[in-house]
């Protein structure tokens, strides 16, 4: 808080913010000081001309002008309002072609602000028209830029910069010819631009404006479906279509901002080719049928399969209650503990791996903390691409000085912004940070008082860094030591510095491990239990957080509560009225391994898609034709649902009330927007549906925020959460009672462990389960598109993002590719021991010699064919980053 | 007037694209030892933009867009920036021009010593329109901004050599010396 000063305003005193600006403090009072330049998530530029007003009789632009103590500041005198009202005649003249109305209407800032300063379309005969048409680029799907009604205001291109960081776009040429232009001799869709649409957005005059977007009659504040950064976004609607999106500023997870699927993926909801009837295989053909014949099927052949030979496999992009109730059905109606979903695919290490040090597997700071971190390293997440909204706070960390570190098998974008990049080899995750871990020991960097008075099993530890030797490390992650070294050094000299990882920890059979590594280094160097520092696994999808915290995971019920411990279960058989298995479930992949070789029978599989998204996926699918009885519930007719017995029509998440968890712990409100397509109906409602018709009782919620109720009587962390407390901005969890503020960031105090105390884990490094040979000598990672999310069911049916980006790429190093023959385009075919995928071929140096990178975003092209289903023998997730593969032109 | 040796006029290869592809900067010895030159003369790498923009043209006869992108990658800038800074001076020729670039000066002082006049005057001796090629390849008559040499208006830029006094009588007579009076290679 900087002090208060007391200003003159109008002849007024009023009491200002020393550090504000003289527009702030007019804006603040109410005062309309006509402005098009400034915007408050940018710095003061000073470029439009507009903000006129006079400080102790001196003429300034208020938007770059400090308040001082006892400055005299008018609005309004003659010579103010005779001088802007010329400024406002040249950009009318110049660029808004020379009238007052425009298409936009009140929308447009220069409308408002000519009828404001009282222009006079007669007046502006007197100016000299500019004599230059140029042409409009509607090049983006998204978005068209009109320079004709651009007045060069620059907010779009220091959003671009100083926010989204891509800095995509910039002005272009001089004088009366100046225009805002991206890379040169490209279109906007063919630079660096990134389609967040956060630069049309803030757009004064319309020069940008939303191609897809129509005026909505309301609009419903709701949470984003994509990733785990969990934007708050208002959906706009007319009649029964959502037709526009903007950012919830209010919501600390985002501000206001979205990227390129929050903003504009919303379209697959209206998509026709959305399910809208229950089919169900008659003659081995899926054929329409009534919920009545669908549910009783279902029921009947559930009936036929409880205990051990049934398994749900539930879903991170369902609800925290829709999550709930399909674990409470497997285990109270169905007498199993097996439900999964696929967090096990994803973060199962982080959970295992972050409960054994932490005592708790979600990621300790805020989202918004992030951007204050003095030092951020990133290992194993491509933020800006999976997690844009958080790649945002990266940005503005970087910008506060703080420092980037980026540890990657690939370039990725924040490698360009990263202080230090360090390409390591797939799976050499262990080798690097206990390399990094040697030095701050050896160094005495480390925080001998913070693992004194907070940690235990330090000694063990500190013994377990002896074997990682400069020599075996280098071998090890190919990365010179020195490298290492200094990272180490600059992770520790920097605080708080907070970890961020993703699907590049812990995607291996030894991704527990890896976990494990990131939390010892956290506890340290004594960056745990502090804002904007920690351990911060990024979940990939919009509920993962919450499908785990729910219970929708084998061993645990909600909160994590262990099915084998006596006294947690007697309280939930209590709770459910129903006698509980007391032994884990089966995992995800043991789920369909089960099937195989083993004892299940039927799957009730919802919102899931394994023919894509499984390692091995051929298995996946021999798995689903063979079970005896699959339901599929789904929004579209998925890959897997075309393997269904019953496929049952669920609605989006557009179409129905619940809750979602971000990946910052924090429970946000889904709202029905608009009613359910079809004849598709809520999860929630299927899932009480079939438990109904089996004759169970328990199932019986008038709403969503009843079901809320039972899991906040059940899941301390959830106490004090209710739809009622989180109607605006959320809460995050831990939240036991209905007075607590919910959780800033975790272990502040102690670390929820017997003991209180955080572990230190000795770790020993283990290679990849597979490794190139002769036979197949490339490794193959795996990666994620910016344009396209999961098994892309949802952004693949909406027409701009596949215009952004439409099928696989094959992204090889150029010395591989001249060693193999191959240029960018070249149709590949890329092969494991586990199958063959074709695909195109991009040469570039982000893959690096030896590595190919794909995403699993595509069918035609199904990426999880040719991955290894080994698996992390604690968290049971298999090594979808790394898997020998080799490519020749196809 | 004296007859002016051709080398002195055009000490850079000025040139139309199709005579000389657009070459990569940094992957000979010679693009490196520029670029590096450069680079050790200032205390970060965005200092070098200038220098590299202005070799690029040297050794292209313009900046082409695949250009100004390898000038980016090498400085670690955003070829938007790259491109704003480029088309910020019109002595960087953002097309391919002719063999004699003729750039004549129509600020201030130029102007009222009829410099638009002069400017006219060039485009008609060598019957193209502004920043265009002309039919034979020799020229492209562009409208500069201030050539910094206000004493000696109106001024005129042709490849590296200043004339100066030009005025719109004078202009065959420059147009001659470009001339050394036997054919082009």
């Amino acid at each position: 808080m900087s002090p208060k000063i007391e200003i003159s305003l109008n002849g007024s005193t009023v009491e200002a913010d020393a550090s504000a600006t003289v527009l702030e403090v007019a804006l603040e009072h109410d005062l309309f000081v006509p402005h098009l330049c400034h915007h408050p998530d940018l710095e003061p530029a000073g470029v439009c001309r507009l903000c006129l007003v006079e400080v102790d009789g001196r003429m300034v632009t208020a938007c770059n002008t400090p308040v001082t103590a006892g400055a005299k500041i008018r609005t309004d005198t003659p010579t103010v309002q005779q001088t802007r009202l010329g400024a406002v005649e040249l950009l009318l003249v110049n660029h808004h072609g020379g009238t007052i109305d425009c298409e936009e209407g009140e929308a447009c800032d220069l409308n408002r602000i000519a009828r404001f300063v009282g222009a006079d379309e007669a007046r502006l005969g007197r100016y000299r028209p500019p004599d230059r048409t140029l042409p409009v680029d509607g090049s983006n799907p998204f978005f068209t830029f009109d320079p004709g009604l651009c007045v060069l205001c620059g907010i779009c291109v220091r959003t671009c910069d100083e926010i989204v960081g891509v800095a995509a776009i910039d002005f272009v040429k001089r004088g009366f010819d100046t225009t805002i232009g991206s890379a040169p001799g490209k279109q906007w869709i063919d630079s660096d631009c990134v389609s967040c649409g956060e630069c049309v957005e803030r757009c004064p005059t319309g020069s940008l404006s939303f191609t897809g977007f129509e005026t909505p009659e309301y609009e419903v504040t709701t949470t984003c479906t994509y990733c785990g950064c969990g934007c708050g976004i208002h959906l706009g609607v007319s009649g029964d279509r959502i037709v526009s999106a903007r950012g919830q500023r209010e919501n600390p997870s985002n501000e206001g901002r979205l990227c390129v699927k929050g903003r504009f993926g919303f379209t697959f909801v209206n998509s026709p080719e959305r399910l809208t009837t229950p089919l169900i295989r008659r003659n081995g053909a899926l054929e329409e049928a009534t919920w009545d014949e669908a549910l009783d099927l279902v029921a009947a052949r559930f009936s036929a399969a409880r205990g051990d030979a049934f398994a749900a496999i539930a879903s991170a992009k369902l609800t925290n209650e829709e999550n709930y109730l399909i674990q409470k059905f497997s285990r109270a109606v169905m007498g199993t503990n097996n439900v999964d979903h696929c967090a096990r695919l994803c973060h199962s290490p982080s959970v295992a791996g972050l409960v054994q040090s932490f005592g708790s597997g979600a990621m300790t700071s805020s989202s918004k903390d992030l951007g204050d971190a003095r030092c951020i390293f990133a290992i194993g997440t491509n933020t800006t691409a999976a997690h844009p909204i958080i790649g945002l706070q990266i940005m503005r960390s970087i910008r506060a000085g703080g420092r980037l570190i980026v540890a990657n098998p690939r370039e990725i974008e924040l490698a360009r912004h990263a202080d230090l990049f360090i390409q390591h080899r797939a799976g050499s995750d262990v080798a690097l940070l206990m390399g990094m871990m040697r030095v701050i020991v050896e160094e005495g960097l480390h925080d001998p008082e913070f693992i004194e008075s907070r940690c235990e099993n330090f000694e063990a530890f500190q013994e377990s860094l002896a074997e990682y030797d400069d020599a075996t490390v280098e071998e090890k992650t190919g990365v010179p030591f020195a490298k290492i070294a200094e990272a180490a050094r600059m992770y520790a000299e920097n605080s708080p510095a907070a970890i961020l990882y993703a699907m590049g920890i812990t995607q291996h059979t030894h991704g527990t491990d890896n976990v494990l590594a990131t939390s010892n280094l956290a506890m340290l160097t004594g960056n745990v239990g502090v804002p904007s520092g920690g351990v911060n696994p990024l979940r990939g999808q919009s509920n993962v957080q919450g499908a785990c915290d729910m219970g929708a995971l084998p061993n645990v019920y909600p909160g994590y509560q262990k099915v084998e411990l006596p006294e947690v279960r007697a309280k939930f058989e209590q709770a459910w009225g129903a006698d509980l298995d007391d032994a884990p479930g089966l995992t995800h992949l043991e789920i369909l391994r089960g099937v195989t070789a083993g004892p299940i029978r039927a799957i009730y599989l919802v919102g899931e898609n394994p023919a894509l998204s499984e390692a091995d996926a051929t298995h996946a699918r021999e798995a689903m034709e063979k079970v005896d009885f699959l339901v599929v519930q789904d929004i579209f007719l998925t890959e897997s649902a075309e393997y269904a017995d019953v496929v049952l029509p669920a609605a989006s998440f557009a179409e129905k009330d619940g809750t979602f968890t971000n990946t910052e712990r924090r429970v946000q409100r889904v709202r029905k927007v608009i009613p359910p397509v079809g004849e598709s109906r809520s999860d929630a409602w299927i899932t009480c549906e079939i438990a109904r018709r089996m004759g169970a009782s328990g199932f019986e919620f008038e709403s969503a925020e009843a079901v809320m109720e039972e899991i906040a009587s059940l899941t301390p962390s959830y106490g004090g959460i209710t739809h009622d407390r989180i109607d605006q901005v959320g809460l995050q969890w831990p939240c036991p009672d209905p007075s607590h503020p919910g959780t800033r960031y975790l272990h502040a105090e102690t670390f929820p462990r017997p003991g209180g105390r955080g572990r230190f884990v000795p770790l020993e490094y283990r290679p990849p389960d597979e490794e190139p040979d002769a036979e197949y000598p490339l490794v193959l990672t795996t990666e994620r598109s910016l344009y396209h999310y999961h098994t892309a069911t949802m952004t693949r049916r909406v027409p701009g993002l596949e215009t952004l980006r439409s099928e696989e790429l094959v992204e090889i190093h150029p010395r591989d590719a001249v060693e193999l023959q191959i240029a960018s385009g070249d149709r590949v075919r890329v092969t494991s021991r586990r199958g063959e995928v074709e695909a195109h071929a991009l040469v570039t140096e982000a893959s690096p010699p030896g590595t190919i990178s794909m995403t699993f975003h595509f069918h035609e092209s199904p990426t999880n064919v040719l991955t290894n289903a080994a698996w992390d023998p604690v968290a049971k997730i298999p090594e979808t980053k790394v898997c020998a593969v080799r490519v020749e032109r196809a | 007037m004296k007859k002016v040796h051709p080398a002195v006029v055009g000490a850079q290869p000025f040139q139309l694209a199709e005579h000389r592809p657009v070459e990569r900067l940094f992957e000979d010895a010679e693009g490196r030892d520029r670029l590096e030159k450069s680079l050790s003369r200032y205390p970060e790498k965005k200092g070098a933009l200038l220098p590299m923009l202005a070799y690029a043209q040297e050794r292209n006869g313009w900046l082409s867009p695949e250009a100004m992108e390898e000038i980016a990658e090498a400085l670690d800038l955003t070829p938007a920036y790259v491109r704003s800074v480029a088309t910020f001076y019109t002595m960087y020729a953002k097309r391919p021009v002719g063999r004699y670039w003729i750039q004549v000066c129509t600020c201030i002082s130029c102007h009222v010593n009829r410099g638009e006049e002069v400017f006219e005057s060039f485009l008609e001796h060598t019957g193209t329109r502004a920043g265009e090629v002309s039919e034979d390849g020799r020229y492209t008559v562009i409208e500069a901004e201030c050539l910094g040499a206000c004493g000696f208006a109106t001024v005129v830029q042709v490849n590296d050599r200043y004339f100066e006094n030009v005025t719109p009588e004078t202009v065959p007579e420059v147009l001659a010396q470009l001339e050394p009076g036997e054919p082009e290679a």
